[in-house]
């Protein structure tokens, strides 16, 4: 107060806290927010992969494969992720171990990084099944028909026509499964990956500045899903481009 | 620019003007379940034939369309286009589908079929609608593609509309359009199913017009219609089918004119 400033002196001191170079911990928050933002996109992205192979399988595989996917899918969304993420993390990465072992190869360490991803991934891609499978029911029958009819093939079909219409009845849920695996990625703290939130704990408990960092980890989750909202507005306005407004629709 | 004086490189033109036998199909049977909605349907269509199907609802014409481009398999019969045999293997159930689905494929893409609802894609413009095929199934250049696109939009009169997508377009625009989609593959023979039976009224007209403008060129078409006083005009051949069988065929004039069953006299009563 020395200086006439209005912020007392104490409150700057708790802010340096925030300085991204030492001794300042915003290095390890930023650090920790790149790990989830990986992390996300890796689980996300992973997620799309087994959700549209699991949407096809439930909805044109054989009996064999539609069960599959049922009983994937329902477990997958019966078990809390927690329970997910420790089993899949410990079970996993020690059943890789001993097949290791057992085919005579040495131990590995698997990368908190790629675990992560692939314990997200599973994950998402039970969800992002049930998305897509409901989007994909969603085109007009028609639409398909009519690819069938020019002899395109199942896969032609898939990328040109199939993928391209549920786009818009899809967006929704998978913005939805996007944000969710960006705040799920706190859930590998448990597994001592150090994303944000683990860094967040870490330099809280170091400095007691509970809530400072606890601040400022809510703000950097609330930006990724500001620029998220963003983003998704403008996917989804180019994959509705072919559809009339729902407002002009409504008058 | 006349017709006449484009023929040389007119992509509208049929490809062969040799009265070939284009599809031929011996003997249909199609049952859903325990129904049998075509019970024995034989048809031959040559080169520059119109043949046009009707008959009441539920009388087995659109499924017999749709089991010439196998949207629907054939319980049994022999079905043969472009003088290939189509190769279908027992699903141990007491129907059947193809045994090979690249001859399917091929086939598929040398018929256009023009459906009663459209069925536009509608996350393409018009004119990614009509280039899509061509382009993408059967490998042609995308400059070609387009400058022929261009051509049949004009054709049927919606060059204005070739970048809107098909949710504005009204409903004889769409088909229209739809028409044009299917003529861009260059078709062997056009499949027509109930081409106008989703339209308003005063929107059958400009799509009737087209279709005739197509028959009077001789391209070979299949035409499932309600549309009696226009099968008359364009058809070179007409099936009635009642039940799932030919209850009487022949030409135009003396289907119309001269009906010899008492169910086709009463159906063209009850329609006319």
């Amino acid at each position: 107060m020395a200086d006439g400033s209005i912020i007392p002196e104490a409150v700057w001191q708790t802010l340096a806290l925030l300085s991204p170079s030492p001794p300042g911990w915003g290095g390890n928050l930023l650090r920790g927010l790149l790990h989830s933002l990986q992390i996300a996109l890796g689980a996300f992205g992973m997620g799309l992969i087994i959700g549209t192979l699991g949407a096809y399988g439930k909805l044109y595989g054989s009996p064999l494969v539609r069960d599959l996917a049922g009983i994937y899918t329902t477990i997958v969304r019966a078990v809390p992720e927690l329970v997910l993420i420790l089993l899949l993390y410990y079970a996993g990465t020690d059943l890789i171990n001993r097949t290791l072992e057992m085919a005579g190869y040495q131990r590995i360490d698997v990368s908190g990084l790629v675990a992560g991803i692939v314990v997200l991934g599973f994950v998402q891609g039970a969800y992002a099944t049930e998305v897509l499978r409901g989007a994909i029911k969603a085109i007009p029958f028609g639409e398909i028909e009519a690819a069938r009819a020019y002899g395109m093939s199942p896969t032609l079909m898939m990328r040109r026509i199939t993928l391209p219409s549920m786009l818009p009845y899809a967006l929704p849920g998978l913005a939805n499964l996007w944000l969710i695996a960006t705040k799920d990625t706190a859930l590998l703290a448990v597994v001592g990956f150090s994303e944000l939130t683990l860094e967040t704990r870490q330099a809280a408990g170091t400095t007691k500045a509970y809530f400072l960092f606890f601040i400022a980890a809510g703000a950097l989750y609330l930006l990724i899903t500001l620029f998220s909202n963003v983003l998704v507005a403008r996917i989804e306005k180019w994959a509705r481009r072919g559809m009339p407004s729902i407002r002009e629709a409504r008058s | 620019m006349t017709v006449s004086d484009a023929v040389s490189t007119d992509p509208l033109q049929p490809q062969s003007a040799e009265q070939a036998e284009a599809i031929h199909v011996w003997n249909l049977h199609k049952r859903f379940g325990a129904l049998e909605v075509l019970k024995g349907v034989s048809m031959t269509a040559r080169d520059g034939d119109v043949v046009a199907l009707i008959g009441g609802s539920g009388s087995g014409k659109s499924t017999f369309l749709r089991c010439i481009n196998f949207l629907e398999n054939p319980t049994s019969g022999v079905i043969r286009i472009n003088g290939e045999d189509i190769e279908m293997v027992s699903d141990g159930a007491g129907g059947q589908y193809p045994a090979n689905r690249r001859q399917i494929e091929r086939i598929r893409s040398r018929l256009g079929m023009v459906f009663q609802n459209f069925n536009l894609w509608q996350h393409m413009t018009l004119l990614q609608n009509v280039i899509e095929v061509p382009v993408h199934v059967l490998g042609m250049k995308r400059d070609e593609a387009i400058a022929i696109g261009e051509q049949l939009l004009e054709r049927v009169g919606l060059s204005a509309k070739r970048d809107v997508y098909p949710a504005y377009l009204s409903g004889g625009q769409q088909q229209r359009g739809a028409i044009a989609r299917a003529l861009a593959i260059q078709p062997r023979v056009m499949l027509f199913d109930e081409p106008t039976s989703a339209l308003d009224p005063e929107l059958v007209g400009e799509v009737l017009k087209v279709i005739g403008d197509l028959a009077k060129e001789g391209r070979t078409m299949l035409l499932v219609t309600h549309e009696m006083k226009f099968a008359r005009e364009v058809a070179s051949h007409v099936m009635y089918l009642h039940n799932g069988i030919v209850e009487e065929e022949g030409p135009p004039e003396e289907l119309f004119g001269s009906p010899k069953s008492e169910r086709l006299k009463q159906f063209i009563r009850t329609v006319s």
